[in-house]
């Protein structure tokens, strides 16, 4: 019980002559969420994918809780549930509650079917065969189908690609809930609000290597480029200014009357800012705090070599 | 509320045998094109080949026909029809998500087989029937050549999910249907091994096809006793094929 969900060590990959996954290592501690975020191609999908045993490493190693994907794979596979990318898997011919309750006979203490339906939005659609469903619709049953075994881990490789902002929002609640029940959750994502909703911590990969790794607020904090913006009569003084700030702001007039504060946005930050334009009789109107969201971070760390 | 604090593990084989089973054995019955080509196939051919214009026998028609169309579609059923449908579930991805839950694939491999064999069930009813119809004297023990159909059934299934499990899906459907006409003609089934020279026969003979037909000949068209032989050749591939594919059978 004690080994980590998922431990990989210098994990590479090779297709050819192509590197997909180029030593990547990371730990998922029982109970946590990790988000895998990239742009196609980043080997989100192949590391994800080798964790579950369908793929094997060119090297490096791969721990699930505490087993070999491919080696343990008997004893592993009940643990886990999976979600593939690209819609259901399984039989397309069969209804969607059919399916469900079929993987549900291949586990010991498995959840309601009809229920479980139900909690992803499906009721309605239990009768309908599985190809008939909408894109939106399988992703939902495909979780379901994830779900079902009560497993301890599960991998979701891309859960809320094709559905509509409503059903994304219905599918983040029962993730959460997931994680607040103890499951320890390894998902891949193309969605920046995704990773920031749900991740306790987020890799960022480009080109098969981790380029960032940390909790989303962390990623953010460690972001150098934030931004204070405000209006005030031209001419004021800004050496001065900046000489207020903590080291390291940069203080400019890039037009006549409006100003500019470079920094890392904190509370202390802002109220230097306000406390030298009290004490300067300055009224700062229109003051607007930009604070890069996790997407700039992301932008920029994946179009570095582009 | 539910809850999904984690209680994972797998369910028991017998429990995952019966779902996986009765999953297959409804899809089976859905592909009505499927269906009506594996009941309807082997009745129409029953009801030409009785007919005394293509080629003579021996002895009465019906009661040679008769064995050889259940031959004839237990190797369609369980071989070529369980390979092509096999190979393009792995080419859709069907199982490689089967891959990822507990379902071990000898338990696929197995449910796949016995679903094939409760359609069976209704195909060789069918077939029978038919024959009575058409004035067919069933003679030997029914017992025996129900165990032929079912070891038949097994050895076609492993050998079909052998070919499904390790090609490509158009390689399967190629090959299924190949294998499948050379067994009709060169395996036993429409030409009696009796029409081949003797040391051809002697070899050809070991073949689940030969073996399969010569037995349901012994038994129900010469009222011959226990088909030990032939049971036991059948039992042998059955016993290759089905670990071989479960071995070798690759989710995707």
């Amino acid at each position: 019980m004690s080994a980590p969900a998922v431990e990989v060590r210098n994990l590479v990959k090779r297709y050819g002559a192509a590197t997909a996954v180029d030593g990547i290592s990371l730990t998922v501690a029982r109970g946590q969420l990790l988000a895998l975020l990239g742009t196609n191609g980043a080997g989100k999908t192949t590391t994800i994918e080798i964790c579950e045993g369908f793929r094997r490493a060119d090297s490096g190693s791969v721990r699930v809780l505490g087993l070999d994907p491919s080696a343990d794979a008997r004893q592993l596979r009940p643990q886990v549930g999976v979600m593939l990318q690209d819609g259901v898997g399984g039989y397309t011919g069969a209804k969607a509650l059919e399916l469900l309750e079929l993987f549900g006979s291949y586990a010991a203490h498995p959840l309601d079917a009809r229920d479980l339906l139900a909690h992803v939005g499906l009721a309605e659609a239990a009768s309908r065969p599985v190809k008939r469903l909408s894109g939106g619709q399988q992703q939902r049953l495909s979780l379901a189908m994830a779900l079902i075994g009560r497993p301890a881990l599960l991998f979701l490789d891309e859960p809320t690609a094709g559905m509509d902002p409503q059903a994304r929002r219905t599918t983040w609640g029962l993730i959460r809930r997931l994680r607040a029940d103890g499951v320890s959750v390894v998902l891949t994502t193309h969605y920046l609000d995704e990773a920031e909703e749900l991740a306790d911590n987020v890799i960022v990969l480009h080109e098969g290597q981790i380029v960032a790794e940390g909790s989303p607020a962390a990623l953010v904090r460690s972001d150098a480029a934030g931004k204070i913006r405000f209006s005030a009569p031209s001419g004021l003084v800004i050496a001065d200014l900046q000489l207020a700030l903590p080291s390291g702001a940069q203080v400019s007039e890039p037009a006549p009357g409006n100003y500019l504060v470079a920094a890392p946005v904190t509370p202390e930050l802002l109220a230097a800012v306000t406390a030298w334009c009290a004490a300067h009789g300055v009224l700062a109107e229109g003051l607007t705090v930009e604070r890069r969201r996790l997407e700039d971070v992301f932008l920029t760390l994946t179009s570095s070599s582009g | 509320m539910t809850t999904f604090t984690p209680a994972p593990g797998a369910a028991g084989t017998g429990r995952m045998l019966a779902a996986q089973t009765r999953m297959e054995f409804k899809l089976l019955l859905r592909n009505g094109e499927q269906v009506g080509l594996t009941l309807v196939i082997p009745l129409l051919l029953e009801f030409f080949f009785n007919l005394p214009m293509l080629y003579s026998l021996d002895g009465r028609r019906i009661d040679f026909m008769v064995p050889s169309i259940l031959a004839l579609a237990v190797m369609s059923a369980s071989f070529t029809g369980l390979a092509i449908g096999t190979g393009f579930e792995r080419k859709y991805a069907v199982l490689k998500r089967l891959g990822a839950t507990a379902l071990p694939r000898q338990v696929l491999l197995l449910g796949k087989t016995c679903a094939v064999l409760i359609l069976q069930v209704f195909q060789a009813a069918l077939i029978c029937g038919f024959g009575l119809i058409l004035g067919w004297h069933p003679a030997g023990n029914p017992i025996w050549a129900g165990l032929l159909l079912i070891a038949g059934t097994l050895a076609f299934g492993g050998l079909g999910l052998l070919l499904a499990g390790t090609v490509r899906a158009e390689v399967t459907l190629a090959a299924a249907n190949l294998i499948w006409l050379v067994l009709l003609f060169g395996g036993g089934i429409a030409i009696p091994l009796s029409r081949y020279p003797a040391a051809a026969a002697d070899i050809l003979r070991f073949l689940p096809s030969a073996a399969l037909s010569d037995g349901l000949h012994q038994v129900l068209q010469h009222g011959g006793g226990f088909p030990a032989r032939d049971l036991l050749t059948l039992l042998v591939w059955a016993g290759l094929a089905l670990p071989a594919a479960a071995r070798w059978f690759r989710w995707e």
